[in-house]
């Protein structure tokens, strides 16, 4: 059967069972929006194509499948971009289509025209442009292959307009033609064995997960091979809720402004299993002065991350749910066969760590409204039975540290990009992959600031995210880097509370707005906005400007010189540097 | 220098070269010279790069490489066990009364004259990069006016071939 490469691409996308895609039309991609509307493919038309791609990131995280996304040619294709790097960093299986200018023109400077191939190359896992209307099905077929196998990534498909208009002939399933492309196959046995020895034998183990758990849905084997060895498990930034965080075993966040008990377990351990993790800059802080003691067993699906950072005793390459299970199957085996590990005293001091050097905050009742009582307020009103998104900075740190999560894909954010206004479109894209869940996008001021057009989208098409603004006027992270790190100098980083009135802004976008400026009210007003399911809903938490974001190890130093904040005295803080357990 | 020579096959289709391009970029890879032309397999193109082993870490070259999807295969060759070749055309000043000398300094190191003027003379060398630093340096004292070099392309010694061993290629169907 004949038909037009707009066509052959819309089926692909229905043969490759999308249900959505998140856009925006224009010139060159025009072909495409014809036979979309005869199409059972849902459209959700954003308002910026940056939108769109965050959308799809947004619920690829949420549901495990590849969002897709679709802009035309020129500044369309460009406005990706910022989304693509973001799944880029943060391994998001995502497709996005991009119309071209007709293949005769390209290279003459034509109207909308940009080598968006060219620009996207280093911040794709992969991309094509596809100049033979013939190819489109299998270009479509391997965009999906490459993006959600392996360790996953984007992948962005450009298409001229002359081959959308172009016609061939229909042809499903196409035969993928990736000679180049590898995915590990299983686990070598004999490093797993000598992973598992090692787990066995450890006195101070600590089990390092990364988003790989989550990606790879391993957090089964993972709470099965934390109880097996009786050791304690930190979740990084990109793998909350891949671990319960009220396991006896949890130490909660690592990192830059991770939970004391997280940071000085990994410095002090003798030995570290990094899971679909990466030793990035943000967890080890200064590299050289990293877990100087531990041997380290690392599990990755991406044989490059093996090494880049820190140099494994044990290097496992393979796909994390393999690797774990047998893994825990390994581990379980030795338990059974030379007795259980010799944990108990570490699992004791790095509890110890957790109850002596607690997050901590101080909420007057009369006092300003700190962002951390309403996270959890949050927290505790949700019992974890929510999707979080957020954006990038204080609030992001906030929601991380101070949310109780129960299970995994119910936290998203940018992680590796940091990527500043990604929480209201990745809110809209979780919320359009689960309709039944309650998607609640905690922002900052000057995050929803740059995406909040997105909450149009949201009202007309239906879709009821949650967004929580805590508004403390300034861009907060940056106000305190100038606060510890700049004297106090404040540069360029005050926005105001009160400009736009965000209640007004709610209401203007066909939204429910909400305000709340005591943490008096911070039960009523979250109650109200839960409770609001047909419209979606902005609160404008007007929090304190000053409150920073602790722990915090400086950066560029080592995590032995965490920082336990204002909240704590200095004895405390001595304590914690000499790793002490305070009698409780 | 530490130099390290990576034989990448490649898949020869639009947009390779500037993905590569983009990793080393992307990166911050150092590379001394690259090289590409086509196999006897016309699906098939041929890099060779050479990376400043010093300044980037060649373990992170290799294994990025592999992750890009049109590259096919990737082999770190052996100094020693490798027969590395460059070409070089060689512009040099070739004075009446240094012309003897220079054309003997051009065969000790197996250059052809490959266009003779009346001032100067082109010299086509085909030697080891190292090899070619050494004739350059002897050419000095004529004046070298333009130089042109391919970079270093490079074969492993002995019946073993870039191919024996087959990459993993997985076979998928949609």
């Amino acid at each position: 059967m004949e038909v037009t490469g707009a066509q052959a691409l819309v089926r692909s996308l229905e043969c490759q069972g999308v249900d959505v895609i998140f856009g925006l039309p224009g010139g060159a991609i025009l072909p495409a929006y014809d036979p979309l509307r005869s199409s059972s493919l849902r459209h959700v038309l954003v308002r910026h194509e940056q939108g769109a791609g965050h959308a799809a990131e947004g619920y690829a995280w949420a549901t495990g499948r590849v969002g897709v996304c679709m802009a035309t040619s020129g500044p369309g294709a460009t406005n990706l971009v910022t989304a693509l790097a973001d799944a880029y960093m943060d391994s998001v299986p995502m497709v996005a289509i991009t119309g071209q200018v007709p293949t005769a023109m390209i290279g003459t400077d034509a109207f909308q025209e940009s080598d968006i191939t060219g620009i996207t190359a280093p911040i794709t896992k992969h991309n094509e442009l596809v100049t033979d209307v013939e190819r489109i099905p299998a270009a479509i077929a391997e965009a999906f292959h490459i993006a959600s196998s392996g360790r996953p990534g984007p992948v962005l498909v450009d298409l001229p307009k002359d081959i959308l208009q172009a016609t061939s002939t229909w042809s499903w399933p196409p035969v993928l033609d990736l000679p180049g492309y590898r995915i590990p196959g299983p686990p070598d046995a004999e490093r797993i064995a000598a992973a598992a020895r090692l787990l066995h034998q450890a006195r101070r183990p600590v089990l390092y997960v990364g988003g790989g758990v989550i990606k790879s849905d391993s957090h089964e084997a993972l709470r099965e091979l934390a109880e097996t060895v009786q050791a304690p498990v930190t979740t990084t930034l990109m793998a909350r809720g891949a671990f319960p965080d009220s396991h006896p075993l949890a130490l909660g966040m690592p990192g830059m402004h991770g939970m004391y008990a997280a940071v000085a377990a990994l410095q002090d351990a003798d030995l570290i299993v990094a899971l679909g993790s990466r030793f990035d800059d943000r967890v080890t802080g200064k590299l050289a002065a990293f877990a100087p003691k531990a041997k380290v067993i690392h599990a990755d699906i991406d044989p490059a991350e093996i090494g880049k950072n820190r140099t494994p005793d044990v290097a496992i390459v393979g796909d994390l749910r393999t690797v774990m299970g047998e893994l825990a199957r390994a581990a379980r085996a030795l338990v059974d066969s030379d007795g259980p590990t010799d944990t108990a005293d570490w699992v004791a001091t790095t509890a110890g760590w957790k109850r002596s050097f607690p997050l901590r905050y101080t909420q007057d009742s009369d006092g300003p409204l700190k962002p951390q009582h309403v996270v959890e307020r949050l927290s505790a009103m949700t019992g974890g039975d929510a999707i979080i998104v957020a954006g990038v900075g204080q609030h992001q740190m906030h929601a991380a540290q101070h949310y109780s999560f129960t299970k995994p894909r119910s936290w998203i954010n940018s992680g590796g990009a940091g990527t500043m206004g990604f929480a209201v479109p990745a809110a809209m894209g979780a919320q359009v992959g689960r309709p039944d869940e309650l998607v609640v996008a905690i922002d900052g001021d000057g995050c929803f600031q740059m995406t909040a057009q997105e909450l149009a989208t949201c009202a007309i098409e239906g879709i009821p995210i949650k967004v929580l603004i805590f508004n403390n006027g300034f861009l907060g992270m940056v106000r305190q880097w100038q606060e510890l790190f700049y004297d106090e100098r404040y540069s360029e980083v005050h926005l105001g509370t009160t400009i736009p009135d965000y209640v007004k802004l709610a209401e203007a976008y066909g939204c429910a707005g909400l305000r709340c400026e005591q943490a008096g009210d911070v039960d009523a007003v979250l109650e109200k906005a839960l409770s609001i399911s047909d419209v979606p809903t902005v609160v404008d938490f007007r929090t304190h400007d000053a409150e920073g974001v602790f722990p915090m190890v400086p950066v560029g130093r080592a995590n032995d010189d965490i920082v336990l904040g204002p909240e704590f005295t200095a004895a405390e803080q001595q304590a914690a540097a000499r790793k002490e357990v305070i009698a409780s | 220098m530490s130099t390290h020579t990576l034989s990448v096959l490649v898949e020869n289709k639009p947009g390779v070269l500037a993905h590569v391009a983009a990793l080393f970029s992307r990166r911050a890879f150092n590379i001394t010279s690259l090289s590409v032309g086509p196999t006897s397999d016309e699906r098939v193109s041929r890099m060779t790069i050479v990376v400043d082993g010093a300044s980037t870490p060649v373990d992170q070259v290799h294994k990025q490489l592999e992750k890009l999807i049109r590259v096919l295969k990737v082999v770190e060759l052996d100094e020693d066990a490798a027969i590395e070749r460059e070409l070089a055309l060689i512009k040099v000043v070739a004075a009446p009364e240094l012309r003897a000398e220079l054309l003997d300094v051009a065969a000790s190191f197996r250059a052809n004259v490959v266009d003779m003027g009346p001032e100067t003379v082109v010299l086509e060398a085909v030697c080891s990069p190292g090899r070619l630093d050494s004739l350059l340096e002897q050419l000095d004292r004529h004046g070298t006016c333009e130089l042109v070099r391919t970079g270093m392309i490079a074969i492993s010694r002995g019946a073993g071939t870039i191919t024996d061993e087959e990459p993993e290629a997985l076979a998928v169907s949609a």
